[in-house]
C-alpha cells in the first residue's frame, strides 16, 4: 500500500473519467451485439454471453493488468465451447469457465506471461486471421437459406456503419445500424429471425449460483480438455491484446498480473452463471480509439452494458438477426489481418508458412489452441533447420598422409547431427584421426552421440583418434551446467 | 561542494523555488541543478473519435495516428520545458549562483530518485500548474515527492521573503532530532532567532526533550525560545507561524504508521498545507 501505488491506482482510475466514461459508453454499446453473436456460437442463450461481458470487464478492470483493455466474452473463447455446450449442457461450461479461470491464476502466479516470448509474430498475425475467420463463418449460418430480404437488411447494415462514420464520429455507427434496421424492421412487419428467437434474454441482475454438476474425476476428464484450452487462448489474445494496447498508448503493463486478472474474472463470471472470456483485440481498438485510457473505461462498459441490458431487454429481443451479422462481419473484417496477404510475398517463406499453418489448423479444427500450437511448433522447427544450417566441418591432412584434421565449427544440435555425422569420411585409411571442436557448440545429447558414434567408426577401421576442446564446446550443454545464470557465462559460451 | 536539485515547472511557484535555491546556494556555497521533468502524457485532449468501427488496416493507422500526435505534442513540451528552465537558470545565474538546466522525461518521482544520490537538499514548490484552482490545497506532486524524496526538503511558498525567524516543530522523534542536529551545524541560519515548539501533553518526558534540543542550539550560538502546547499538532503550528511571524517551518517528515496515513492523511502533508510560510522537513 505504498504512496506511489495509490497515485498509481488514482492515475489508472481517475486520470481520464471524461473520456473512460464515454469511451465506455460506446464499447458497451458496440459489445451488446457482440456478447449476444458469441453466445449464439457457443450455442446458449444470450444472457450467458451478456452477464459474462458484465462480470468479465468489471473484474479484470478492478484485478487485470493493463488499464484500457477491454475483457468480455470473446469468439476466440466461444468457439472453443461449441462441442461441450451441444454434448453436455450449460452447467458443464460453468464448471469449465470455473477451472480454466483457476488455471488462468495460477498461469498468472507461475509467472508464464513470459512464455509468450515463443510465440512468434507469425503464429499470432495466423491467430487474428484465423479469429476473423471463425468469426466471419460463425455468421454463415444466419446468411444461408434465409429470405433474401435478409440479405438486402445485411448489405444495408453494413453500408450504414461503414459509410455513417463520415457523417459524423460522435455517435457509434454499429448502434446507428442496429436502430435503422430494428425501426425498419418494426415499421414495415417484416418476417426477419430477430434476438428474441435465439434464446432467453436477461430481465434480472446476475446472481450467485454454484454450477450443478457431479464432483466426480469422471467430470474433471470431461471439462479440464476444454478449460486448458480456454485458459490457454484466453491468455494468448488477453497478453497479445495487453501488447497492442502497450503500443498503442506506449505505456507498460503487468502480464503476469492480467493473467490473474483474467482468471478471476473466469472464476467469478462461471459463478453468476457467464461463460467464459478473455480480452477482445477489436474492442480495446475501439476503446483507446475512443479516447478510454484508463481502468474506468473497462468497468464503465461492463456496467453500462448491465444497465442497458436490464432497462432495454425488451428492445433488446426485437432486433433483427440481421443487424448483428452486420457488425459481426465488420468486426471479423477489422480483426483480419489485411497487410498480412500482402506480406505472404515478401516475407520469408518459413513465415508464412507458420501464419498459414496456424490457420488452417485453427479453422480445420476450430480451437484456436490447437492453431497456436501447432504454429509454434512448427516456428520452432524452422528456428532449428535454420540454425542447424550454421556449421561446418573442414579437414586438412598432414604431410605424411597418416593423420587427418577434422575442424569441427559452429552449432551442434539434435538437428545438425545428421550432417554432422555425414562429414567424415570413413573410408579413408588413416592411422591418426583428430577432430578439433574447440569452435563448435555441442548443444544436446543428440551431438554428443553422433560425435561418440564418429569416433566408435574411425576405431573400428584402426585409427587413433583424439578429440581437442570438448570441454570448451560442451560447455554448451546448457541445461547441465546452467552456465546462463552465472555472470560471463555469455562469453564463454560464446568466445571460444 | 554541495548541490541542491530544485524542481521547477510552468507554474508562479518557479521563480520562488528558484529565489529559495539561489538563497541556500549563496550562504552555503553549493551549486544548484534546475530540473524540469516531462511528465507522462496526458490523454485528456486526444481527438475523440466515438464512431466505434474498425476497418481495414485500423491498428496500423491508429497506431500512426496516435504517435503522430504524441510526437507533436512531446516536441511542445520540450521547447516549453527548455524555456521554463532558461528563465529559471537565469533567475538564479542572476543572484550570482552556479546553476545547471536538466530537462528529464518520465515520471517526477522516479527521476528525482535517480537525480538525489549526490544532493544535499531538494526545493520543490508547494503548488504546481493549477494553483489558482484548488487554493489551499497542496500539488499532486508535492505529497509523491515528500514522502519518496531520501534527502532534506525545502517546500517553498509562493513567494521568496528573507528569514528571519525561524519555527521547529519538535516532537521528539528522529526526524526531528536531525533537524535540531543539522540547524546546530549549519551556517545557514546563523545568527537568527529560534522557536522550539513541542505540541502534545507537558510531561517531564518532553520536557527534558524540548530543554536538550534547546540545551543543543543555544551552544551552538543561537537565541532559542521554547514552548509547550497541548492540542492537534496542525492546526497549533500553523497558528503560531502565522500569528508571530515566522519566516521558515523546520520539522521532521513523514511519521511511521503508513497505514494510519492512508487513512487519516498525515500530519506534514497537514502543515505543508496550512501553513504559508515555506516548509524545511527532514528525514
Amino acid at each position: 500500500m505504498s504512496p506511489d501505488f495509490l497515485s498509481r491506482m488514482r492515475g489508472d482510475w481517475l486520470g481520464n473519467i471524461r473520456g473512460d466514461l464515454l469511451s465506455g459508453l460506446v464499447v458497451a454499446l458496440a459489445l451488446i451485439p457482440e456478447a449476444i453473436a458469441f453466445s449464439i456460437i457457443a450455442g446458449v442463450d444470450p444472457k450467458i454471453g451478456l452477464y459474462a461481458s458484465f462480470s468479465i470487464a468489471v473484474v479484470t478492470a478492478i484485478a487485470g493488468g493493463r488499464p484500457g483493455m477491454i475483457s468480455a466474452a470473446t469468439a476466440a473463447t466461444a468457439v472453443l465451447m461449441v462441442t461441450l455446450v451441444r454434448d453436455y449442457g450449460l452447467q458443464y461450461l460453468l464448471a469449465t469457465t470455473v477451472l480454466a479461470g483457476l488455471l488462468q491464476i495460477a498461469a498468472g502466479f507461475l509467472k508464464l506471461g513470459s512464455v509468450m516470448r515463443f510465440v512468434s509474430r507469425s503464429v499470432m498475425t495466423g491467430f487474428v486471421n484465423a479469429l476473423a475467420i471463425l468469426i466471419f463463418m460463425a455468421q454463415l449460418p444466419e446468411l444461408i437459406g434465409v429470405p433474401w430480404l435478409t440479405y438486402v437488411m445485411v448489405a444495408g447494415g453494413l453500408a450504414i456503419i461503414y459509410l455513417f462514420p463520415y457523417v459524423t464520429t460522435a455517435l457509434p455507427s454499429p448502434l446507428v445500424c442496429i436502430v435503422v434496421l430494428t425501426a425498419l424492421a418494426l415499421l414495415t412487419g417484416m418476417d426477419l429471425r430477430t434476438v428474441g428467437d435465439m434464446g432467453e434474454l436477461p430481465d434480472t441482475l446476475p446472481m450467485f449460483l454454484i454450477p450443478d454438476i457431479p464432483l466426480t474425476y469422471e467430470t474433471l476428464q470431461i471439462i479440464l480438455p476444454y478449460a486448458a484450452a480456454v485458459a490457454a487462448v484466453g491468455l494468448l489474445e488477453s497478453l497479445m491484446t495487453a501488447q497492442i494496447v502497450d503500443d498503442l498508448t506506449d505505456t507498460k503493463s503487468d502480464k503476469n498480473q492480467e493473467c490473474i486478472g483474467q482468471g478471476l474474472a473466469n472464476t467469478a463470471t462461471g459463478f453468476i452463471g457467464g461463460m467464459a472470456g478473455c480480452a477482445m483485440i477489436g474492442q480495446s481498438m475501439i476503446n483507446v480509439k475512443s479516447g478510454g485510457r484508463g481502468r474506468l473505461s473497462c468497468f464503465a462498459a461492463g456496467v453500462f452494458l448491465l444497465i442497458l441490458i436490464v432497462v432495454l431487454g425488451d428492445i433488446v429481443s426485437v432486433i433483427p438477426m440481421a443487424a448483428l451479422v452486420a457488425i459481426m462481419i465488420m468486426v471479423s473484417v477489422g480483426t483480419f489481418s489485411w497487410s498480412s496477404i500482402v506480406n505472404l510475398r515478401d516475407h520469408p517463406r518459413s513465415s508464412s508458412i507458420v501464419m498459414l499453418a496456424t490457420v488452417i489448423m485453427t479453422v480445420y479444427t476450430h480451437n484456436l489452441a490447437m492453431g497456436v500450437l501447432t504454429g509454434v511448433l512448427l516456428s520452432g522447427i524452422f528456428f532449428a533447420g535454420k540454425i542447424a544450417q550454421l556449421f561446418r566441418v573442414t579437414s586438412s591432412l598432414s604431410e605424411d598422409g597418416l593423420t587427418r584434421t577434422y575442424h569441427v565449427e559452429g552449432q551442434l544440435f539434435f538437428a545438425s547431427a545428421d550432417d554432422f555425422a555425414a562429414a567424415f569420411d570413413f573410408n579413408e585409411v588413416l592411422e591418426r584421426v583428430v577432430i578439433d571442436v574447440t569452435r563448435a557448440h555441442i548443444w544436446d545429447i543428440s551431438s554428443v552421440a553422433a560425435l561418440d558414434m564418429a569416433v566408435l567408426k574411425f576405431r573400428r577401421d584402426g585409427a587413433e583418434v583424439e578429440i581437442i576442446g570438448l570441454n570448451a564446446a560442451s560447455e554448451t550443454i546448457v541445461d547441465r551446467l546452467a552456465e546462463h545464470d552465472k555472470p560471463g557465462a555469455m562469453d564463454r559460451l560464446m568466445g571460444h | 561542494m554541495g548541490k541542491i536539485i530544485a524542481l521547477v515547472d510552468g507554474s508562479i511557484y518557479s521563480e520562488s523555488v528558484c529565489d529559495h535555491a539561489a538563497w541556500v546556494a549563496k550562504s552555503k556555497g553549493w551549486s544548484v541543478d534546475i530540473v524540469h521533468v516531462i511528465g507522462r502524457r496526458d490523454e485528456s485532449a486526444d481527438p475523440r473519435n466515438l464512431s466505434g468501427n474498425i476497418g481495414l488496416g485500423a491498428r496500423t493507422a491508429l497506431l500512426n495516428e496516435l504517435a503522430e500526435l504524441d510526437a507533436q505534442k512531446a516536441r511542445l513540451a520540450q521547447k516549453r520545458g527548455r524555456a521554463i528552465l532558461e528563465d529559471a537558470v537565469a533567475r538564479a545565474t542572476a543572484e550570482g549562483v552556479e546553476a545547471h538546466a536538466r530537462l528529464r522525461m518520465g515520471d517526477l518521482v522516479e527521476t528525482l530518485r535517480e537525480m538525489e544520490a549526490d544532493a544535499d537538499l531538494v526545493i520543490v514548490g508547494k503548488r504546481g500548474e493549477a494553483a489558482d484552482f484548488a487554493k489551499m490545497h497542496l500539488g499532486s506532486n508535492v505529497e509523491r515527492v515528500a514522502r519518496s524524496t531520501t534527502r532534506p526538503m525545502l517546500v517553498a511558498s509562493r513567494a521568496f521573503q528573507p528569514v528571519k525567524k525561524l519555527l521547529v516543530a519538535f516532537d521528539g522523534g528522529t526526524p526531528a532530532l536531525k533537524a535540531v542536529d543539522h540547524i546546530a551545524r549549519s551556517e545557514l541560519f546563523a545568527g537568527l532567532k529560534l522557536h522550539l515548539l513541542t505540541v502534545g501533553t507537558d510531561t517531564t518526558e518532553t520536557k527534558r526533550g524540548i530543554e536538550g534540543a534547546a540545551a543543543l542550539l543555544k551552544g551552538a550560538g543561537y537565541e532559542v525560545t521554547t514552548e509547550i502546547v497541548a492540542g492537534e499538532p496542525d492546526k497549533v503550528i500553523a497558528d503560531r507561524a502565522e500569528a508571530h511571524d515566522f519566516d521558515l517551518l523546520i520539522m521532521g517528515a513523514y511519521g511511521h504508521s503508513r497505514i494510519r496515513n492512508l487513512f487519516i492523511g498525515s500530519t506534514t502533508t497537514e502543515m505543508i498545507r496550512s501553513c504559508k510560510v515555506p516548509v524545511l522537513l527532514f528525514r
